[in-house]
């Protein structure tokens, strides 16, 4: 557990760490709160020669809280997003997510930023961005570009993100007044990545479900955004059959594979409970 | 003088001996981290040794190219067997007589085995030149099923061949290590076969790790000038490490000088010698520097010493009123690929024959075959003493099955056969006398405390409920009543490579009543410090605050073999005892000279002698101290020291009533402890409050191995669970709540009649966890399925049951 040697860079703006990446090109990373990426240096499964700390740049800091959008900087961590008070009141989903991350120590440094640009399946947020429909905002040499959630993961560990440029904010539409929300995850232990969770997002117009997201995350090599489980759900009353159905479209699309949790048939399963569990709450949620 | 004003109680309490809650002593620097480790000792000069591992379970290692290695700025030396070799260290002997490789010897038998050894003067260039040294392989067929490794035509041992004869008896096969078999055979099957009821089972004991905090490690440090090498490192037996360590390099035992610093837990990890220690003394004596090896996580779970992987098929034999009448074990034990039991020698499978429990068997029989595999090699104690928790496993699980078998109350079926209190000493079928014990009176407490008919009565509602789908959970409840054997032991039987296995205390009294005291053991965490200095405290009358507690450095404590098996309270603290009294006997004879009057006439009284029938006349134990050394007694030598070697007449038997309540979601397999009862009987009970946090220790840990924790390999011997990331180890989130209790039922044979605790808690929380799992499916016709009990083996039990539909 001795990671080889590198060079450590510390820049102070976004620019100077855009031109570092491109002066080293795939030789150097970019690291937020290094959860994964520090034990992969440590495992020497991650070998570079330049490691650029994202964490002195003031501009990736921040939550700002809108009326129709909540903007997160990269670097804020988990421990920020669960204590800020606007953003739990505009889209607790945040915090009902962010606290079912590891344990208090790991939230003090992990960052939105770090967990959904590094395209790890096992990651909560991803699933959860693309659940809330957020847009990912890429710093490049030549400006700024924004990617959706929903197309940014393209397998694990790669996603729409070039090379040398820098996720740096994440713009969230704020759900309605009355969105009825849940995340629900199921894991062997504390620190340890899901065995299912998923994601899910109700509005109810009168009896009727108006609108509906749903995603699950470790389920597959990248998160799955059920748009089909979802549409199962809008239109009806959140009756037995609709629900039934949406957990039958989510285990549709979700590919699992079989590791120390368990096999496919077991993860398959309790997806679907789990998926099942996060509708009703957010059913009962839902005004 | 304040004392004359003080009552017998006050003075008492100013003690804090016996009995005391008192807080650990040691607490004080590890809460500010102030704590001394050996990855804290710094030298100057001093080197740093990394391995170069096998990713293979089974190859033969063609070449070892260095030369990449050695041309990097830093390294000194790359080390392999070849270079070993010509110091006849390329082997070592083990603790259970076999012997294993320092470094691969022409093929590997596990991964993560040890190929070669970098020396460098950087932690960082060591392992960067461990990555460079180029090691060509030629793969091999992988055995890692034990039942095929007796049956396989593939050979592990090689070097082996022919030798039909083991360290322990006959080998049948050439992957084959021994058979150990107690009891009487033949009668045990002509009463199985006689029965009116049997039940039988394969009840399997995981492959798990003990895992401490802290991983194993050393500084070796050989002073060419004097000669002398000072070995620190994480001994759990740092006498036994200097004898050894003599023995295999030829060192006189004279030069060198073994020290345990703070050990961050041991757990039975730390008991054996291991290639990076071999290694590292090797390099310190050629390069004449220090050299510091300390391994990594993965590297502890992978390469050192693991526990238990012990595959016990099991016959109990009963009348239809539920009375046994005979038990039969034959266990399959994966020893990995080099026999390296931490055993005593004559016990090649430990303690496993106290496998008949608490209850009166009349007649049993137990074989155990050890095998070779190529996984990694121990089978070291976790928690327990030799293989205990496996024999307790074992039981409680037979137990169970024998109920469900008679369709009787698993708590009335062992009521009724447990070994009644008029029984002791009591001389078990396969060769144990139990010292003491009232199982009866235990288990009553126990099942008064947590109201047991009415948790059935609950339960019964429950699976009322989940049969007419109004919840998705089961109820389970766990019972155990578990009889350990600890405290090794008796010399008569007990050493590990000729090594006796007494244990010693040398007290030392100062002038002005204060003291020192140096036992043979060494604190892994366990608090020695404060619990050895409470028995001086009540043996002698001088306050444990003004006793320091040293163990751990060889050139200073009297020799003795170590903590581990819960031995250091009844033996090393019988030695502490001894030695008191030792001590006390001369005080009395000093107070007698003092108040002018007969040895006979004056009696110990708390912190003083005091003539019998005028306790106004007395002299304080602080007032004999310094007459001791600055008073010329006639026929009395000055000072006031004592040391006593204690080989205990027999082992101690502490037992325990456990209960566990937990409920599963049938749909996501997983279970949530809801109440948990442990009443422990240690004997005499030296710091409460010390006890208790033994307890709720071992408990977490019996937690983790029920529910979780393994070292599982696939079908090429690779380790699926080398990291924190799988291998289970529970946080204050999976803790449950415990509830702790006791009986004293004291050990008729130590002299303050304590038995020892610090693995009670694993050997008798380890079945009752599983045992709850069980009893959750019981009404669905489960008997028997394996640990550890993670959400998916719940699931997959619950799904073979048809409970989802």
């Amino acid at each position: 557990m001795i990671p080889a040697g590198f060079e450590y860079h510390r820049p102070a703006d976004v620019a100077s760490a855009i031109s570092i990446l491109k002066q080293h090109g795939d030789e150097a990373r970019v690291v937020a709160g290094g959860h994964s990426l520090i034990p992969m240096m440590k495992l020497r499964m991650a070998d570079l020669a330049h490691l650029v700390d994202l964490q002195d740049i003031g501009e990736m800091k921040g939550i700002q809280v809108g009326a129709d959008t909540a903007v997160l900087g990269a670097m804020v961590t988990q421990h920020e997003m669960i204590t800020h008070e606007g953003l739990a009141a505009a889209i607790p989903l945040i915090r009902e997510a962010a606290l079912q991350i590891a344990d208090p120590q790991v939230r003090y440094v992990g960052t939105v930023g770090g967990n959904v640009a590094n395209g790890d399946p096992g990651n909560d947020m991803p699933g959860l961005m693309q659940c809330l429909d957020a847009q990912f905002e890429l710093a490049g040499a030549d400006g700024s570009r924004t990617v959706a959630a929903r197309d940014f993961y393209e397998a694990a560990y790669f996603t729409a993100r070039d090379d040398e440029e820098i996720l740096t904010r994440i713009h969230i539409p704020v759900p309605s007044a009355g969105t009825g929300y849940a995340y629900e995850k199921q894991k062997r232990k504390i620190g340890d990545y899901a065995t299912a969770a998923s994601a899910v997002l109700i509005t109810m117009d009168g009896g009727t479900c108006a609108s509906a997201s749903i995603a699950m995350t470790n389920l597959a090599d990248t998160p799955i955004w059920a748009e089909a489980a979802a549409a199962a759900l809008v239109g009806t009353s959140l009756d037995e059959a609709a629900r039934a159905a949406a957990v039958a479209a989510a285990i549709d699309v979700i590919d699992p594979v079989s590791d120390n949790r368990g096999p496919v048939d077991f993860k398959k399963h309790v997806a679907g409970v789990i998926l099942r569990r996060a509708i009703d709450r957010a059913a009962s949620r839902a005004s | 003088m304040k004392d004359e004003v003080q009552t017998p109680a006050e003075r008492t309490a100013n003690l804090k001996g016996m009995g005391t809650s008192r807080k650990r002593v040691e607490d004080v620097r590890f809460t500010q981290g102030r704590g001394n480790y050996v990855d804290d000792i710094k030298m100057d000069g001093m080197l740093y040794g990394d391995f170069v591992r096998s990713p293979y379970a089974h190859a033969r290692v063609v070449s070892v190219n260095k030369e990449a290695a050695l041309a990097i700025p830093g390294v000194v030396a790359v080390l392999t067997a070849e270079d070993l070799e010509p110091l006849g260290l390329h082997w070592m002997p083990t603790l259970a007589g076999d012997k294993q490789m320092v470094l691969a010897d022409g093929k590997v038998l596990f991964q993560g085995q040890e190929v070669a050894y970098v020396v460098a003067d950087d932690r960082y260039v060591a392992a960067d030149a461990a990555e460079l040294v180029e090691v060509e392989y030629e793969e091999l067929p992988v055995v890692v099923d034990p039942f095929e490794a007796l049956k396989t035509d593939v050979v592990l041992r090689e070097d082996l061949a022919g030798q039909t004869e083991g360290a322990h008896g006959p080998r049948k096969h050439h992957n084959h290590i021994f058979t150990w078999e107690a009891g009487e055979k033949d009668a045990t099957e002509a009463v199985i076969a006689g029965a009116d009821v049997v039940a039988e089972e394969m009840v399997y004991y995981h492959r798990t790790h003990p895992c401490p905090l802290e991983t194993c490690g050393c500084v070796a440090s050989m002073d060419k000038v004097t000669g002398k090498l000072t070995l620190y490192g994480t001994f759990q037996a740092p006498h036994a490490i200097r004898t050894v360590v003599s023995l295999i390099s030829g060192i006189a035992e004279h030069n060198i000088r073994v020290i345990s610093p703070d050990i961050g837990g041991g757990f039975g990890n730390k008991v054996g010698a291991y290639p990076g220690y071999v290694c590292s003394v090797v390099a310190s004596i050629v390069t004449g520097k220090p050299v510091k090896w300390i391994e990594d996580r993965m590297e502890n779970l992978m390469s050192t010493a693991f526990a238990r992987d012990y595959w016990m098929q099991g016959k109990i034999a009963a009348t239809s009123e539920g009375k046994i009448t005979g038990l039969w074990c034959h266990t399959t034990a994966d020893h990995g690929g080099f026999d390296a039991c931490a055993d005593p020698t004559k016990f090649p499978a430990g303690f496993m024959n106290i496998c008949t429990g608490s209850y009166d068997i009349p007649t049993a029989y137990l074989a155990v075959d050890g095998v070779y595999t190529n996984k990694a090699p121990g089978g070291v104690a976790y928690r327990c003493s030799f293989r205990v928790t496996e024999a307790a496993y074992f039981i409680e699980r037979m137990i169970e099955v024998l109920a469900i078998k008679l369709n009787m109350d698993a708590a009335e079926l062992r009521r009724i056969n447990f070994i009644r209190k008029d029984q002791f000493p009591y001389q078990s079928a396969l060769g144990w006398e139990y010292d003491s014990g009232d199982y009866h009176t235990a288990w009553d407490k126990a099942m008064n405390a947590v109201g047991y008919d009415d948790l059935r009565a609950e339960q019964a509602q429950q699976l009322e409920d989940f049969n007419a789908g109004k919840t998705r959970k089961l109820m389970g409840i766990g019972l155990t009543h578990f009889t350990e054997i600890v405290g090794a032991g008796p010399v008569k039987n007990c050493d590990i490579l000729g090594l006796g296995m007494f244990d010693s205390c040398e007290i030392r009294i100062h002038p002005t009543g204060s003291a020192l005291a140096r036992l043979g053991t060494i604190s892994q965490g366990q608090g020695h410090a404060t619990t050895f200095a409470q028995i001086i405290a009540s043996e002698i009358g001088i306050p444990a605050d003004d006793i320091t507690l040293e163990e751990g450095d060889t050139d200073t404590a009297p020799y003795g073999l170590g903590t581990y098996g819960s031995r250091s309270t009844p033996v090393a603290g019988a030695a502490t005892a001894m030695a008191g009294r030792k001590i006390r006997a001369k005080a009395q004879m000093i107070a007698a000279y003092l108040l002018e009057v007969h040895d006979d006439d004056v009696e110990f009284d708390i912190d003083r002698f005091v003539v019998k029938g005028a306790p106004e006349r007395f002299k304080t134990m602080k007032e004999i101290a310094f007459a001791a050394y600055n008073q010329a007694i006639p026929g009395i030598e000055p000072g006031l020291e004592a040391v006593s070697y204690y080989d205990p007449p027999n082992m101690t038997y502490p037992f325990g009533a456990y209960v566990c309540v937990l409920d599963i979601d049938v749909d996501t397999g997983e279970a949530e402890v809801r109440q948990f009862y442990a009443l422990d009987d240690c004997g005499t009970r030296i710091n409460p409050m010390i006890i208790e946090g033994q307890v709720h220790g071992g408990l977490t840990e019996a937690l983790a191995i029920a529910m979780g924790q393994e070292i599982a390999y696939d079908e090429m011997g690779n380790v699926k669970t080398g990291t924190l990331m799988d291998f289970f180890w529970p946080t204050a989130w999976e803790t449950p709540n415990y509830q702790t209790d006791h009986t004293t039922t004291p050990s008729p044979h130590h002299p303050i009649g304590a038995k020892g605790v610090g693995e009670s808690p694993n050997v008798g929380g380890v079945p009752c966890f599983s045992n709850a799992v069980h009893d959750a499916f019981k009404s669905f016709g489960l008997t028997q399925t394996h640990m550890p009990h993670d959400h998916w083996r719940i699931w997959k039990t619950a799904n073979g049951l048809g409970l989802h539909g």
